[in-house]
């Protein structure tokens, strides 16, 4: 039995889902491809969040880690799990700070464990940072582009 | 030109906002400066040897009068009065206090400007022929382009902490005026099929760059369809944002991703990420694209007369000079030279910004462009206006008629204002000019573009300079070395170097020692990289070192 590594759901400052958050830790991306049986599992940013596509369905928690906040390769790994249909909840962990909150949400995170809890205040200005967005992602909110040829 | 609507300004304004109370929690102890150096170099600002350095984009150099005055006022207000324009068709003030940045934002985006992007890892300004939309050669106007890529590339929720920052260039000629193969992903629009009925469609260029790899970027895909455009650049980035190297800062761009794969591995990865996020549904609906073009349809042109009273020798000298081909033939466009002798290149006052402003509005359809050589441009001024535009300019010291001569240096500002330059560059700038200046010597030297970088960053270019001057310490000291042979236009190639370095008054004498074999060597109709590529290396090399 691989170690869990993960956040507890004691860690989680954010979250924007109604279901209840499993309640034990994750495993590495290399133990969930040996266990059939994991349901949580933390990606790091090395790791190709594309291995896990094949069995998303079994998966109710993946934490994606930023060991530092500089390090955006988790925001491509969020996008890609979305974007193959994944539905269980995206956790950001680690370097987690405001200023990045809201592109993360834009990228499919629906909660947040940041190391350093944050201002709630401040954390609520930016997840409302951008009224409207340029790009599609994995919010699915319609893009200004589309806005603007609305009949 | 484009006009924001209000969900662009909205846009612009929220940044500013959103600045604002970065800088209010930086303030506040609530943030390191660790964590909020990227956050305001993502909006242009840079802690300098002296002072802050605000850069400010001007998305493929395009801005109208009422912009360029405020920016003269910016330079008035919160600077010395001067502002700084750069290669990648920006401009940077030099002198700027941390706590008047706020203020300075919110003064830009009232003229529908910012500073988004204008630093930090993420996708950069993008930049554009000077001549869009005015040259004589262009298969289409690529600014509707730029300006769909603008949009898309502005706050992008994946793209923001990229390993490194991304550079993006589009063109739509055969003939190169931005770099656009020394850019992390160059793009030229062109046309397939015949003349009258062809498809436009987008080249691809990828891992292109100057800094200490100089690298020329290799083609990656030879016709992405127009309404794809955004969906292909998106797969460029998200397998660079994914693979581009983290471990080491120097090794971080794209093109030592690409390098590293090999342009064939890269583009495989690129359309498998291309095939998937067709699926996607990224694209912009078609009817933007169009929307967005029609902002930047053809003004006014009307026929005019075409032959001026050119018997005043300065005057002929700068239309001869200054002045290039426009798609209406009663019309030209018109380079306004920040070059003059002895000058700072790149530099100009808020009294010569308001000038150009208002020759703008007079004369060129409340057009500007800011030039990636450092200059500024009146896109289009009818023939006839060429004397009133010409004794304007000359009154402002704006005059000098240099367009691609040796005295149109590219030079970066070096150890004078930069904090990561080892030796100066502007001075030595200032010297080359007034020399071959005094000596009347450009003119017979023709086109010669000679391009000064103060450290290996080389933000001025040298790699890509027919002569390169690249500053470096040397113990201690200021030492310069020469390179030749480089071109950033559609020959593109990376000059090499000649040998040993000089000290300042060595590299000034070295540079007038190769024009010298140059002037003695060349034939008919050569420039002087004609001539360099003919002969070699060896015969400066002999000149120089011997």
């Amino acid at each position: 039995m691989a170690k869990d590594i993960g956040t507890s759901p004691d860690e989680v400052q954010f979250r924007f889902r109604d279901d209840e958050p499993v309640d034990h830790g994750t495993v590495t991306v290399d133990s969930a491809l040996d266990q059939t049986n994991a349901t949580a599992v933390r990606i790091e940013p090395g790791d190709d969040a594309r291995l896990l596509l094949p069995f998303l369905d079994r998966l109710a928690l993946i934490e994606v880690n930023f060991p530092s906040f500089g390090d955006g390769r988790g925001y491509s790994s969020a996008r890609i799990l979305r974007e193959a249909g994944y539905t269980g909840e995206l956790r950001a962990v680690g370097d987690v700070l405001v200023d990045q909150l809201s592109h993360m949400r834009r990228c499919g995170f629906d909660s947040f464990a940041p190391d350093t809890p944050l201002d709630p205040e401040d954390a609520a200005r930016a997840f409302a940072t951008w009224d409207n967005v340029y790009q599609a992602a994995a919010d699915s909110r319609p893009t200004i582009a589309r806005l603007r040829h609305e009949a | 030109m484009y006009l924001y609507d209000h969900y662009d300004q909205a846009m612009v304004d929220a940044r500013v906002a959103e600045f604002r109370d970065q800088a209010r929690r930086r303030l506040e102890g609530k943030l390191t400066e660790d964590q909020f150096k990227p956050l305001r170099l993502m909006n242009g600002l840079y802690l300098q040897l002296h002072a802050y350095m605000l850069r400010v984009a001007i998305p493929y150099g395009t801005l109208n009068s009422r912009q360029m005055e405020v920016l003269a006022d910016i330079a008035d207000k919160y600077d010395r009065g001067y502002g700084h324009f750069t290669t990648r068709q920006n401009i940077q003030y030099n002198w700027i206090k941390l706590e008047d940045a706020g203020d300075i934002l919110a003064d830009l985006a009232s003229v529908e400007m910012h500073a988004i992007q204008t630093s930090g890892n993420c996708i950069r300004n993008i930049s554009a022929d000077h001549f869009a939309g005015a040259a004589a050669d262009e298969v289409a106007d690529p600014r509707p382009y730029a300006e769909l890529m603008r949009q898309w590339s502005s706050f992008h929720p994946e793209f923001s902490y990229l390993p490194r920052k991304f550079k993006i260039a589009v063109i739509a000629s055969a003939k190169d005026r931005a770099a656009m193969r020394l850019h992390d992903i160059g793009i030229r629009i062109v046309k397939r099929g015949n003349d009258s009925g062809g498809e436009l469609g987008a080249q691809f260029y990828a891992g292109g760059g100057m800094g200490r790899t100089p690298m020329i970027a290799p083609l990656i895909r030879d016709f992405v369809p127009l309404d794809q455009l955004i969906t292909y650049a998106e797969a460029c980035l998200r397998v660079y944002n994914r693979y581009g190297r983290r471990d080491n800062k120097y090794k971080a761009r794209i093109k030592i991703l690409v390098h590293e794969l090999g342009a064939a591995e890269y583009t495989r990865q690129v359309e498998e990420e291309f095939a998937h996020m067709l699926e996607q549904g990224v694209e912009p609906p078609r009817e933007e694209l169009a929307r967005i073009a029609a902002f930047f349809a053809d003004p006014p042109f009307v026929d005019a007369p075409k032959s001026i009273d050119r018997s005043n020798p300065a005057f002929d000298a700068w239309v001869k000079a200054n002045t290039h081909r426009h798609k209406h033939d009663s019309y030209v466009s018109a380079v306004i030279s920040l070059k003059p002798a002895g000058g700072i290149p790149g530099d100009a006052t808020a009294e010569q910004m308001r000038v150009m402003a208002r020759l703008a509005k007079q004369y060129s359809f409340d057009e500007l462009r800011v030039m990636h050589t450092q200059n500024v441009l009146l896109p289009h001024v009818a023939i006839a206006d060429l004397p009133a535009v010409w004794a304007a300019l000359d009154a402002a010291g704006l005059a000098a008629a240099n367009m691609d001569s040796i005295e149109d240096i590219i030079a970066c500002p070096g150890l004078d204002y930069c904090s990561l330059a080892n030796a100066r560059s502007i001075p030595l700038a200032q010297r080359i000019s007034e020399k071959f200046a005094a000596t009347g010597k450009s003119a017979a030297l023709g086109e010669l573009k000679l391009k000064i970088s103060g450290c290996i960053n080389a933000c001025g270019h040298h790699h890509a300079g027919h002569i390169g001057i690249l500053g470096v310490d040397k113990k201690g000291r200021e030492n310069y070395q020469l390179s030749l042979g480089g071109s950033e236009a559609e020959d593109v190639s990376l000059a090499k170097i000649t040998g040993p370095g000089f000290d300042e008054d060595g590299v000034i004498a070295a540079v007038e020692k190769v024009t010298d074999v140059y002037l003695a060597r060349r034939e008919d109709g050569e420039r002087f990289l004609d001539t360099y590529r003919r002969i070699g290396m060896e015969p400066f090399k002999e000149a120089l070192y011997a």
